[in-house]
């Protein structure tokens, strides 16, 4: 039994392809749209075109008529499904019921009010444009703070002053905090609602077998246990008989964590008709019907001395709900309140949120929920009190931030920051951007007349959700390691992949641990019956959570392999060792690792206590959040003329703790840094006063293109997270997070010659000019 | 896409696709107008004749002092067209900002010609290079100046059953320059506004100049103000911007969720004595 044992290459920490790519780029995966079954009908949905309307009556009579189509379904007929489910929960929160489709209202542009199925798509869409729906249009309001102001139209009739809830945080003592306040500054900073747009839109398949009271959903989404146990409950269903596969999910963002009026309904027309039936969103629907992210306006007040050291900040944040609470619409901008310190030590903070209902879809998670929207507020208020008292951005935060010894740090909001060093990782950025000889650079400049600026932005975030008692639905995560008689792994996780590359990264961990190669490693998730219950993808959260539980179900086979590796060689347990794929004992005789897998399989030598098998599940929980930071710096021009922006650098140095793969580490930092500047300069979800969405295609909504991103220079330090393992922190959101203040700091300073102070998101070019003639205005009046 | 049903078809040669748009059908080329438009259902034609893929409107030759460009030509074939590189870049160059490859590969000159978006890019290069546009029906065959057939948002001088079936450009090679400057609205790539010009200079004073304008208003249109304000005069950038200060005297500016109206007629001076400058320097 003695072989050669050869030292494997450490995959962990190194850029790795994806695994997962070959099916994409050859288009060989599989979507909801590529699930097909035979006799499958498919479904179309009436929309309301109304901002706000009442529903005086619905003729489906030449709908139904129409040869091809199966069934017409309006809300008269679904009362017996469950209405969509909120998981938040705030105290005295305001819960209007969220039926799959409207009753006698609807409440905004894109509510569903009937379904038609028919053969096939097109048939269903004509079925659509024969419902006949008296429509008696009421006053909308979109804005939220119009929708507070007295006399506005109510969202929810029995609720006149459209406030969902009222949600107060205090930390210190911000009374005493402004008494000492050597200088306030004060700033309205409005994050505007953003809209997803993952590339593959959402799409249901449902399949009831009445035989076996069986029913089978396919559904984009990011969270497959959580979205059966839901549905489960909606269509009254056991839930050991709800399979649900989330297939090939075309990215989410967010917008897929959550279980939606379609998935159920498909449910019930599926149990209805006793027929498999598929929907597919367009992308209009998408544009109206799938959450927004975003949708805040904030009023923020720094309180400081004159030698920059910030005492406290007080927030109000009004945050735009819509129309419903979707599955976590509620608990977002807490989580603003939570990460409204940033990296700062001051004690003292004061908050209060005002939930407003707005005649909108709902807002909900979008790739950072709530982190981007507290972090531009804290990272533009330091901005603005530097250049208040005359300081350097740079100089301002160093002077503010938690100390490397001060880990772990209690926040003036309560939370535990878990490790850091985060004046380590602005020295890096700033030595890396040359920041004093970009300093001497921007005085020739605009002795030139030109319009450069810098801006820094130093954030947090809290990720790798996330201690169970700090989520609606439990904080852990769960892995399977099912090692097959030849050896060959297969890992099944809880979390749900959509496009972050665990396929690949858990393959490499495991590959790692057990000391076999990466093609021996597959990774399988997002199916009901064949992964064991677990949480999902969100949150920046599978590495840090479910990369260490999957870390710990490896140990449980590693110590198992190694039992039956040391009775191979007739050994005690204990006298090997198993690396490299061998296990190995003092004289040097080894087993493999596939031997010892046939051998635990085969059931003739057992380990004393021990059982056939090599099957491992574990549930793990972390004790906390994982807490990446960072600090990007953007230099940028804008040019005099046209008020356009250019950027010059982007520079990205971020800390998420431990690398396993550098290549999706930069895909992540990437695409974040992409949808932060989409936000920053371009994207913005506009409801006209009407209600009517007007940015509701492409033609109008900028999504940012290849062609308008920066080159991006990305660094790392690394401070491995103390809260698992593997040290991860978690990647997923921090591009997002960190650039946005970066640009708007950036763009402030290049027209603070002009006394510009803050400008809102997104900073279109026409905003820019505009504020240059104004300023250029005053300048010559003052 | 889930269009309304529609019949389909896709005649030959141009005589049949021509006696079918005489009986009502309407054309489909590149659909790159057509086809979003069907998707929402916003239109709902009953009958589509296919001419992007008759050969007959397919070609790109040099005649009698001019180039031809049939109108089946797509926006690729436009901006990679040696021909048009090297005797009439504007065309090129403007083509090459139109949407985005996949656009620029299925989209066709006639299409966007006779489609007349107010934004689309090439009415200002039109204007600017006193393009000539050949109208063809059942009935015959018509040429008219751009501005004869440019008449308004979305409306042109076609009559029912006929097509755009060529567009003329002059062969600009030697002493003229061109250039086309746009700005870009940031979700569909159409021009906020994009401004061509086209000029000769002698002696230190332009002795030919033309502007086409796109995006401004709702119809594109040729600036003979700015035309007129530097023609004899001396080529100097105080005279360059003076001119093109003048590009939105008179038009009524568009306003929308992307620049408002005081927004866009700023940028059409800008772009204009950008398109200027830019000309000038490629004008030996």
């Amino acid at each position: 039994m003695t072989t050669t044992v050869t030292k494997l290459e450490k995959l962990v920490g190194k850029r790795i392809k994806r695994k997962e790519d070959p099916r994409l780029i050859t288009g060989t995966a599989t979507y909801v749209e590529d699930v097909k079954l035979p006799e499958l009908l498919h479904a179309a949905i009436l929309r309301s075109p109304h901002g706000a309307a009442n529903i005086k009556s619905i003729d489906i009579s030449k709908a139904a008529a129409l040869p091809g189509v199966v069934a017409v379904y309006t809300g008269a007929d679904i009362l017996g499904v469950g209405s969509v489910v909120c998981a938040a929960d705030l105290p005295g929160l305001r819960k209007p019921v969220h039926h799959i489709l409207a009753q006698d209202r609807t409440y905004f542009v894109g509510h569903a009010v009937a379904v038609v199925v028919a053969k096939d798509r097109y048939v269903a869409a004509d079925g659509v444009d024969l419902i006949e729906v008296d429509w008696q249009p009421t006053q909308a309001v979109t804005d939220p703070e119009k929708a507070l102001a007295a006399g506005a139209p109510a969202v929810h009739p029995e609720w006149p002053d459209n406030t969902a809830f009222i949600h107060n945080q205090e930390g210190g003592d911000m009374a005493q905090a402004f008494a000492d306040a050597e200088v306030v500054v004060k700033q309205r900073i409005v994050s505007q609602r953003l809209i997803p747009n993952p590339m593959e839109t959402r799409g249901v398949v449902a399949d009831w077998k009445q035989a076996d009271k069986a029913m089978t959903i396919w559904t984009s989404t990011q969270i497959p246990h959580l979205a059966r146990s839901i549905l489960a409950g909606q269509l009254g269903l056991d839930e050991n008989r709800v399979r649900l596969i989330a297939p090939e999910v075309g990215g989410g963002f967010g917008s897929k964590l959550n279980v939606y009026p379609e998935e159920a309904l498909m449910g019930f027309v599926s149990m209805k008709l006793q027929k498999p039936v598929k929907w597919i969103e367009s992308r209009r629907e998408n544009f109206q019907t799938t959450i927004h992210g975003r949708g805040h306006v904030d009023y923020l007040e720094i309180a400081a001395k004159r030698d920059g050291t910030i005492l406290g900040l007080k927030l109000k944040l009004i945050q735009d709900l819509g129309a419903y609470h979707q599955l976590l619409t509620p608990a977002i901008p807490t989580l603003s309140v939570l990460m409204m310190p940033g990296l700062y030590k001051f004690r003292n903070i004061s908050a209060q949120v005002i939930g407003v209902f707005t005649n909108a879809v709902p807002t909900d998670a979008y790739r950072g929920a709530g982190r981007p929207e507290a972090t531009h507020g804290i990272e533009r208020m330091v901005d603005m009190l530097a250049a208040e008292i005359g300081m350097d951005p740079a100089e301002i935060r160093y002077k503010n931030f938690a100390g490397k010894d001060d880990f772990p740090f209690l926040t003036a909001a309560g939370l535990t920051y878990d490790s850091g060093d985060y004046a380590a990782t602005l020295d890096k950025a700033l030595e890396m951007i040359d920041y004093k000889g970009l300093r001497e650079q921007q005085v020739q400049a605009r002795a030139e007349g030109k319009l450069m600026g810098i801006g820094i932005s130093t954030y947090g975030e809290l990720c790798g959700f996330g201690p169970s008692p700090a989520t609606p639905a439990g904080g852990w995560e769960s892995a399977t390691v099912k090692v097959e008689p030849s050896g060959k792994v297969t890992v099944m996780t809880g979390c749900s992949p959509h496009g972050q590359g665990q396929e690949t990264s858990f393959a490499q961990i495991a590959a790692d641990e057990l000391g076999v190669p990466l093609d021996d490693v597959i990774v399988l998730h997002g199916d009901t019956s064949i992964v064991q219950y677990g949480i999902g993808t969100f949150g920046s959260r599978n590495t840090a959570v479910g990369g260490a539980a999957l870390f710990y179900a490896l140990q449980d086979i590693r110590e198992k392999a190694k039992r039956f590796g040391a009775k191979m060689l007739g050994v005690e347990d204990g006298e090997v060792v198993l690396a490299d794929g061998h296990c190995t004992d003092s004289n040097g005789n080894s087993v493999t690792f596939q031997q010892i897998a046939g051998a635990a399989y085969r059931g003739i030598v057992i380990p004393t206590g021990s059982e056939p098998g090599l099957v491992a599940t574990r549930f793990w929980e972390p004790s906390n959040f994982a807490y990446p930071y960072g600090a990007h710096i953007i230099v940028s021009e804008v040019d005099k003329e046209t008020g356009q922006i250019e950027i010059k650098r982007y520079l990205a140095v971020d800390d998420i703790g431990n690398i396993i793969n550098p290549l999706l580490v930069d895909g992540q930092l990437h695409g974040g840094v992409a949808q932060g500047l989409g936000q920053a300069l371009w994207e913005h979800g506009v409801y006209d006063d009407d209600g009517q969405l007007v940015s509701g295609t492409f033609m109008d909504y900028a999504m940012p293109r290849a062609r308008m991103m920066p080159w991006i220079e990305s660094a790392h330090t690394i401070t491995p997270s103390p809260v698992n393992p593997l040290g991860a922190k978690g990647v997923g959101e921090a591009g997002t997070i960190g650039s946005t203040p970066a640009m708007v700091n950036s763009v402030v300073d290049a027209l603070a010659p002009l006394g510009v102070r803050h400008i809102d998101m997104p900073m279109t070019a026409g905003k820019i000019w505009k504020l240059m003639q104004d300023s250029s205005i005053q300048e010559k009046k003052a | 896409m889930i269009a309304n049903s529609f019949e389909y078809s896709a005649p030959g040669s141009l005589k049949e696709a021509l006696a079918l748009l005489a009986e009502g059908a309407k054309p489909l080329a590149g659909g790159m107008s057509l086809i979003p438009m069907m998707k929402l259902r916003l239109a709902n034609p009953e009958h589509l004749v296919d001419i992007g893929r008759l050969p007959e409107l397919n070609y790109i030759r040099e005649e009698g002092g001019a180039i031809h460009i049939g109108a089946g030509v797509t926006h690729f074939e436009v901006e990679s067209s040696p021909l048009l590189l090297g005797k009439c870049p504007l065309l090129a160059e403007t083509a090459a900002y139109i949407g985005d490859i996949q656009v620029r590969n299925r989209g066709t000159l006639g299409g966007s010609v006779a489609h007349a978006d107010p934004s689309a890019d090439y009415p200002a290069a039109l204007h600017a290079l006193d393009a000539k546009i050949v109208l063809t029906s059942s009935e015959g065959t018509r040429t008219l100046s751009t501005e004869e057939f440019f008449l308004d948002t979305f409306t042109t001088a076609l009559d029912p059953g006929e097509i755009v079936s060529e567009v003329i450009v002059p062969v600009d090679a030697g002493l003229t320059g061109t250039s086309y400057q746009k700005f870009l609205q940031p979700a569909s790539g159409f021009a906020i506004v994009g401004a061509a010009a086209r000029v000769r200079q002698e002696g230190g004073k332009f002795t030919m100049v033309r502007v086409g304008v796109t995006g401004l208003s709702g119809n594109g249109y040729r600036a003979r103000n700015v035309e007129d304000a530097l023609v004899g005069q001396d080529v100097t950038d105080a005279n360059i911007k003076a001119a093109a200060a003048l590009v939105a005297d008179g038009q009524d500016a568009s306003s929308d969720l992307h620049a408002t109206a005081e927004y866009r007629a700023h940028l059409a001076g800008a772009y204009t004595a950008r398109a200027l400058r830019a000309a000038l320097s490629r004008s030996a």
